[in-house]
């Protein structure tokens, strides 16, 4: 055993601890607040069209892996209608089908979205585009600008970032005004952009996404440019060459196409919307590594029937307390019956709140005390006496129930709840330490354990404890790490520099 | 208002507290199965009159309730005794009888107790109220000491008791352990005893402690408490350094009460013995401890391990 085992050992186990928890916080996105929410988007699109005919199809492109979000949930409503769902390479799509539809249609697809951290799965190359064939002059203007960008680019990505902004010029030159009309939109330049760009072979293809606005009810897609760098596709603002998607677009689908296709239908038109919801920022984040399929995740208490979960709940908080026991004890020098009644008493208190707790317990323990010094002299031995101790504690506590609710106080009625054997064993410790060290000693002593129980109580009940310890289990490996530190501990304990105080005058 | 003392000041004085003792010198000193040759008291006896050591003399053991009502004939030969239980810790469970009054026992207290009070008291300790951890225990009937009249003026009641610290063999700190009239007689400062540093080198008292506080006088009689010699100390020292071969434990408490005939004889040991012997002498047991760590010869016998603490462990004030 080397000097240096346990100190290494317990900062190994916080390390640990630490990394899981840390990595549950800001990866997978555990919230380390009780009460942290986070923001979900339901984002609906309504297709509506007018039937030509008898039996109508409608198809509908929805968002599938969507970068930087997760999709939690999902739901269709159209009534008297058949629907499948396609995966196809880049997106979803829902049909619709109807044998006889009659009047104008609408049909609903609504996503429940929140943002992720996840990466966006790489990709392939895709099959490399087929350049478009330019008329003179265009073809002599795209093979300019081309060059042009060429010369100062150094990879894909920089090529199609610096042929974006080349476009966008706000003093175009005569190769770009000869390719793109004036007014051109973002949309034209995004076209113009792919078909360039399939001109030096580079994959790009646009994609459509809607920017979420809490209660906006008819949104607009907005289209971005995406090229693929060999390894995945990577986004480009059309209008401001700047990549990557903002945070607050919802990518939908891809392609130069609608997003929605019709069959016996006219005036189709899809209208999306978002609302904003706060949902439990835990609930959520159960949901989503539930569906990115964390490893971690599959280890999680949350997925323990509710009893057991609390169980735990409660079972989870002894090291708590335990901890708090040993620092209490060894370092500051506290007495208490026991090593962990404290624990126990404070595990009690939880039926019945601390103050109300706090009282029930000192008048059950001396009425018990009372009857006790009785027993005493009638001379029974010990285990007789302990079973009369508990017989008499469990119908005092009876006792208190009925008086309570006579008196219409509802803790009163949480007593019966309270261990009687702990109350049982703190009597008998306490009568014993009464005639062996007098009474000073037992007030004393009980009064410590009462108090340590009520700071037990406290730290291991406030509700921030419990939601951390619940939902990072693993910070109980920091609480074994402080454990063992303090288990080297050899220096003076707070009481001890009271009591040798006389030594240094 | 509490005052604290300074941890730095205490550290040079060499003051081991509670944390220290136990995982310094208790884990690695005392295995932990050759306890129950200090805890059961019976053991330890038997363990003494084997290896020659002066012990008190065992009159009778009570082991099942039943036994219990023999008491009266266990005690029939007898006009004062101890009962104590083989498990009992800090002097808890004793019960002295120093003479009758017909059917009558009398405590030291003087009080009059009848035999029906002293077989529920024998029950008590059989079913394990004085045990460490409640389980079954033996009660001992055995001599009551005469103590030394040396310690009359500074003794309310009861029997004052010598404690040595003894560590891997070597006796390195003693005081003298006084009851008074709030410790009811009992020689534990925890009870309120008084506690009297004695000088290693020449057997002779220091001033005494009493709950932490420094005193020079018994606070029941007024007699002053330093200055004392103390009887064959160096028999008293020979006999406590011998403990640890008897026992096998290197941080080990040797309580010794000098009868009036019989001179030193052992009366319990503490594997974990309390640390207020440091104020009792006004200095920390750390040097003492790592003298020995630096000068231990293994296997030196108990002589040389005495003369070395003597000639080491002198103080002069």
């Amino acid at each position: 055993m080397t000097r240096w085992h346990v100190p290494v050992l317990a900062l190994l186990l916080m390390l640990v601890g630490g990394g899981i928890a840390a990595y549950k916080w800001l990866a997978l996105g555990y919230p380390l607040q009780a009460s942290a929410t986070v923001d979900t988007w339901m984002v609906e699109a309504r297709l509506s069209f007018d039937p030509t005919g008898s039996a109508a199809k409608a198809t509908l492109l929805l968002p599938k892996q969507p970068p930087g979000y997760t999709v939690l949930d999902e739901n269709f409503i159209s009534r008297g209608y058949g629907l499948a769902t396609e995966d196809l390479s880049a997106h979803r799509q829902a049909v619709w089908t109807t044998r006889r539809p009659s009047g104008p249609q609408a049909l609903y697809y609504r996503a429940s979205v929140v943002r992720s951290t996840e990466p966006y799965p790489p990709e392939g190359v895709p099959a490399l585009p087929t350049e478009a064939q330019y008329e003179e002059p265009h073809r002599s203007a795209v093979l300019a600008v081309l060059d042009e960008v060429r010369a100062r680019s150094a990879d894909i990505l920089s090529f199609a970032v610096a042929l974006v902004r080349e476009l966008n010029q706000p003093q175009p030159s005569n190769n770009v005004n000869l390719l793109l009309p004036r007014e051109a939109s973002a949309e034209d330049r995004a076209r113009l952009a792919v078909s360039m760009l399939a001109g030096a072979r580079i994959p790009a293809r646009l994609s459509w996404g809607i920017p979420l606005v809490d209660g906006a009810r008819d949104l607009r897609p907005r289209v971005w440019l995406e090229v693929n760098n060999g390894e995945r596709w990577i986004a480009i603002d059309p209008g401001t060459a700047a990549t990557g998607y903002p945070t607050d677009v919802l990518v939908w689908w891809r392609g130069d196409t609608a997003p929605f296709d019709l069959t016996r239908g006219r005036n189709g038109n899809v209208q999306f919307s978002a609302l904003k919801s706060v949902e439990q920022a835990l609930q959520t984040a159960e949901l989503r590594s539930g569906i990115e399929h964390s490893r971690l995740s599959s280890v999680s208490l949350l997925d323990l029937p509710i009893q057991t979960q609390n169980l735990y709940r409660i079972l989870l908080l002894v090291p708590i307390g335990a901890l708090l026991i040993v620092f209490l004890r060894n370092v500051i020098g506290v007495q208490t019956f026991g090593t962990f009644m404290p624990v126990l008493i404070a595990l009690s208190f939880r039926e019945t709140e601390l103050i109300s707790g706090i009282v029930l317990f000192s008048v059950i323990v001396v009425l018990g005390l009372l009857i006790r010094f009785y027993l005493e002299r009638l001379k029974l031995l010990l285990v007789p006496r302990l079973a009369a101790v508990v017989i008499t504690v469990i119908l005092l506590m009876a006792l208190v129930s009925i008086a309570s609710h006579r008196m219409d106080l509802e803790v009163g009625l949480s007593v019966a709840l309270f261990p009687m054997v702990i109350l049982a064993m703190t009597i008998e410790r306490m009568s014993i330490i009464w005639e062996e060290l007098g009474a000073a000693d037992a007030i004393k002593q009980g009064i410590g354990s009462l108090a340590v129980a009520a700071a037990c109580y406290l730290l291991m009940f406030h509700p921030q404890m419990e939601h951390l310890v619940f939902v990072f289990p693993e910070l109980l490996l920091i609480v074994l790490g402080i454990n063992l530190l303090l288990g080297r501990y050899t220096g003076y304990r707070l009481t001890e520099l009271m009591r040798f105080r006389d030594m240094t005058r | 208002m509490p005052t604290f003392a300074s941890p730095r000041k205490l550290k040079a004085l060499g003051v081991v507290g509670l944390n220290r003792r136990n995982g310094d010198y208790i884990a690695p000193c005392n295995p932990r199965h050759f306890y129950p040759r200090v805890d059961n008291k019976l053991i330890t006896k038997q363990l003494a009159i084997e290896a020659g050591i002066a012990v008190p003399e065992l009159f009778g053991v009570v082991e099942t309730n039943h036994d219990a009502r023999a008491l009266a004939q266990l005690l029939s030969g007898h006009q004062d005794f101890v009962i104590k239980p083989a498990h009992g810790s800090g002097g808890e469970g004793i019960v002295v009888v120093d003479g009758r009054a017909g059917s009558l026992f009398r405590k030291t207290s003087g009080v009059l107790v009848g035999l029906d009070a002293l077989e529920h008291h024998v029950s008590n300790i059989l079913s394990g109220m004085y045990s460490l951890g409640g389980q079954p225990d033996h009660a001992m009937i055995e001599y009551r000491v005469r103590f030394d009249p040396l310690f009359g003026a500074i003794t309310y009641q009861g029997v004052p008791d010598i404690r040595t610290v003894v560590y891997k063999g070597y006796p390195v700190m003693a005081m003298v352990r006084l009851p008074t009239r709030q410790s009811d007689g009992k020689a534990n400062l925890h009870q309120g005893a008084v506690g009297a540093g004695i000088d290693i080198a020449t057997g002779h008292t220091r001033n005494g402690v009493w709950h932490s506080r420094i005193v020079d006088a018994h606070p029941d009689t007024g007699a002053p408490i330093g200055g004392r010699e103390i009887p064959q100390w160096g028999r008293l020292l020979h006999l406590a350094a011998r403990c640890y071969e008897l026992t096998g434990l290197g941080y080990l408490g040797v309580d010794v009460v000098l009868d009036a005939e019989l001179g030193p004889l052992i009366l319990e040991l503490n594997a974990r013995p309390g640390l207020g012997i440091q104020i009792a002498n006004g200095v920390g047991l750390g040097r003492f401890l790592e003298a020995v760590d630096r000068d231990t010869r293994s296997g030196a016998p108990a002589d040389a391990r005495v003369a070395f603490s003597q000639q080491q462990f002198a103080r002069h004030d």
